[in-house]
């Protein structure tokens, strides 16, 4: 029997449901966005892009590796400044390379559900990038979602190569302005991390109080690979929801997720999902949730399959409000012997002893309970360059950000 | 500078401190003696103003006003400070950064090297610090606050030799001991079992705590004498007889 292409696959799951997260009306959302006029340099972009995008983190200067910039539909930038990696958008990166058949649609499913259906069906949109082998970048590609268009269902479809031996650190900021009432992201990413290759991809959300987020990502790591993926939503969201699954397919690979949210609102559905297939590998996943309000719900998933696998997860809480809610689902699937598997979950309020220790020192009872707030979010992120830490410690520092 | 007058504290309904007075002039540093459980941390608790010491009776007064019902950040920037005795870890929270938050004009850099605690300074604040450690990273954040009254709840627990002594110079250096008398201001109390630090400080007067009252006060070498020698109960009988 043949198998069923992408289209056909997408065009049966159109109404499947997700298996997390509240389920999204695609018909309430407009598929066609006015076109945006490309520019050639970053510096040409709209001031309110540029200032959306620095809000993210994305600050599209010459120290960046090179960047793609898309408005609603239409990819304005795709520029690599730097010999070793490609940056496309993904439709002429479609067109210019064949050999691309083989990865699109590889690792998320064209009928995981129906926003995976919904992006299969529409043109392709979104950025590709690549780092050439044995290439090592340090400062990182930048690149910026902007969805600008009231209600628009912005389709989004990624795919980055990360050949042998090369090193690569992305940064996306996914952001809306404020004009934006309603709108729908959904972003579908497949990372493909080679032989003794390294990714660092760190995403960073920004997005409006009536705005919902369905991210797809799935990622495969080879032999000596190596994933560091940093996920930061801070700032209130209608709904969110996204689980994205790492496979540790050679041996040795290394995954480590580091997810930062600071719920006020709305319906926040995240974790990890890794699966441990090969001997000597290694995850970690880490989440720091602060929920002032809304609802929280924090997954980590981990399988092993095969003897030494190693595995980590830490979900922590901080529950600051009547109004919130922080449900921890810590998972641990072991289906092999000499495993090493862990997880520690904690939800909770901040220490009534820390806050008097540093009211002791001369700080409100508000200060106190920001700063320890701010602490609490500061994850130490391992494997960075330090120029990205300060830009992630920058946007989780944030003075804005207070208890209840 | 603190006057204690006739204080009853309870915590969680049950009464620790039975009227309890005591004066520490400018200037002045005291040492509070007594065995385990006898209410020594919950007095300088109560003067620190953690909520659950609850003041039944009594008052506390502090440069001439009544701090009785003040919240703990309002007595601190009064001028009261304090080294816990057993100090929570903050995650996410660098040493170095809190000694900016607790005195923006504070000289980090010189309080920590005088404490020989440098590689300290990037660490979350007292997160995996060994007991010594608890204690040297208390005294640097005191240094950079600058109370007028110290309060240090058993500084030279857990503390090796070498920095029982780096410990001792911070206290007097708190307490203006490099000052001469008359011109000191500021003033301490802090809580000893074994009195070491007392050979690297100075304490003008000492008193002794026995089922949450003072009931005895006097030179520090002959209290902590006493002690050694006879224990809390056959000091007091002996230099405070009722």
């Amino acid at each position: 029997m043949p198998v069923p292409s992408v289209e056909a696959r997408a065009k049966e799951a159109h109404k499947k449901k997700a298996l997390y997260g509240t389920d999204v009306d695609l018909e309430s959302y407009e598929s066609e966005a006015k076109p945006h006029e490309k520019v050639q340099d970053a510096e040409e972009l709209p001031s309110v892009v540029k200032k959306a995008a620095l809000d993210v983190g994305v600050k599209l200067d010459k120290e960046s590796s090179g960047a793609y910039v898309q408005m609603d539909q239409t990819p304005v930038i795709a520029k690599s400044l730097y010999d070793g990696v490609e940056i496309m958008d993904m439709a002429s990166a479609l067109k210019k390379y064949d050999y691309l058949q083989d990865y699109w649609w590889k690792l998320v499913a064209p009928d995981a559900d129906k926003y995976t259906a919904d992006v299969a069906q529409s043109p392709p949109a979104g950025y590709f990038i690549r780092a050439k082998k044995g290439m090592k970048t340090v400062f990182p590609v930048k690149s910026c979602l902007y969805l600008g268009s009231t209600n628009l269902n912005q389709r989004v479809h990624n795919v980055i190569i990360a050949e042998k031996g090369s090193e690569l650190h992305v940064i996306t900021g996914c952001t809306t302005p404020a004009h934006v009432q309603r709108g729908l992201h959904v972003g579908v990413s497949e990372f493909f991390i080679q032989k003794n290759a390294k990714i660092s991809f760190t995403m960073i959300h920004s997005w409006g109080k009536e705005v919902e987020v369905r991210p797809r990502t799935g990622i495969t790591i080879a032999e000596g690979g190596s994933l560091s993926n940093n996920y930061i939503c801070l700032r209130p969201v209608k709904t969110l929801q996204t689980f994205p699954t790492a496979t540790l397919a050679g041996r040795g690979a290394v995954a480590s997720f580091n997810t930062v949210i600071y719920s006020s609102m709305g319906n926040i559905d995240v974790g990890s999902n890794v699966n441990l297939n090969a001997p000597d590998t290694s995850a970690e996943s880490i989440s720091r949730v602060v929920s002032v309000g809304g609802e929280v719900i924090a997954r980590g998933r981990m399988t092993g399959t095969v003897p030494g696998a190693r595995a980590h997860l830490e979900c922590v809480g901080l529950l600051l409000s009547e109004k919130g809610r922080i449900y921890s689902i810590p998972e641990l699937d072991g289906r092999s012997k000499d495993l090493d598997m862990s997880h520690e979950a904690a939800v909770g309020r901040i220490s009534e002893e820390e806050l008097e220790y540093l009211m002791a020192r001369g700080l409100s009872s508000e200060e106190a309970t920001s700063v320890i707030v701010r602490g609490f979010l500061d994850v130490e992120i391992k494997g960075l360059p330090e120029e990205l830490k300060q830009e992630i410690r920058n946007i989780t520092q944030r003075e804005d950000l207070k208890g209840a | 500078m603190l006057e204690i007058v006739d204080l009853s504290v309870s915590i969680g309904g049950k009464q620790v401190l039975n009227g309890v007075n005591l004066r520490i002039g400018p200037g002045e540093t005291h040492a509070l003696f007594g065995p385990n459980g006898t209410g020594k941390t919950t007095l300088l608790n109560a003067i620190a103003g953690i909520p659950r010491y609850v003041v039944e009776s009594g008052r506390i007064m502090f440069k001439g006003q009544d701090i009785t019902r003040m919240s703990m950040d309002q007595r601190a920037r009064l001028g009261i400070g304090m080294a816990f005795q057993r100090p929570p870890a903050i995650r996410g929270l660098k040493l170095k950064d809190l000694i900016k938050i607790i005195n923006p004009k504070a000289d980090g850099p010189t309080i920590l090297k005088e404490l020989d605690f440098e590689p300290f300074a990037n660490r979350d604040v007292n997160r995996g610090f060994s007991g010594g450690e608890v204690k040297r990273s208390e005294m640097v954040q005191l240094l950079a606050q600058q109370p007028d009254f110290v309060m240090l709840d058993e500084p030279d627990s857990g503390v090796d030799l070498e920095n029982i002594k780096l410990i001792g110079e911070a206290i007097n250096q708190l307490t203006e001991k490099d000052t001469r008398p008359s011109k000191r201001t500021k003033s301490g109390l802090l809580i000893t079992h074994f009195g070491h630090i007392l050979e690297y400080m100075k304490a003008d007067r000492a008193h002794v705590m026995l089922n949450g009252s003072i009931v005895c006060s006097g030179n520090p070498k002959e209290i902590l004498d006493q002690i050694k020698k006879s224990g809390y109960e056959g000091c007091v009988a002996c230099l405070c007889p009722a």
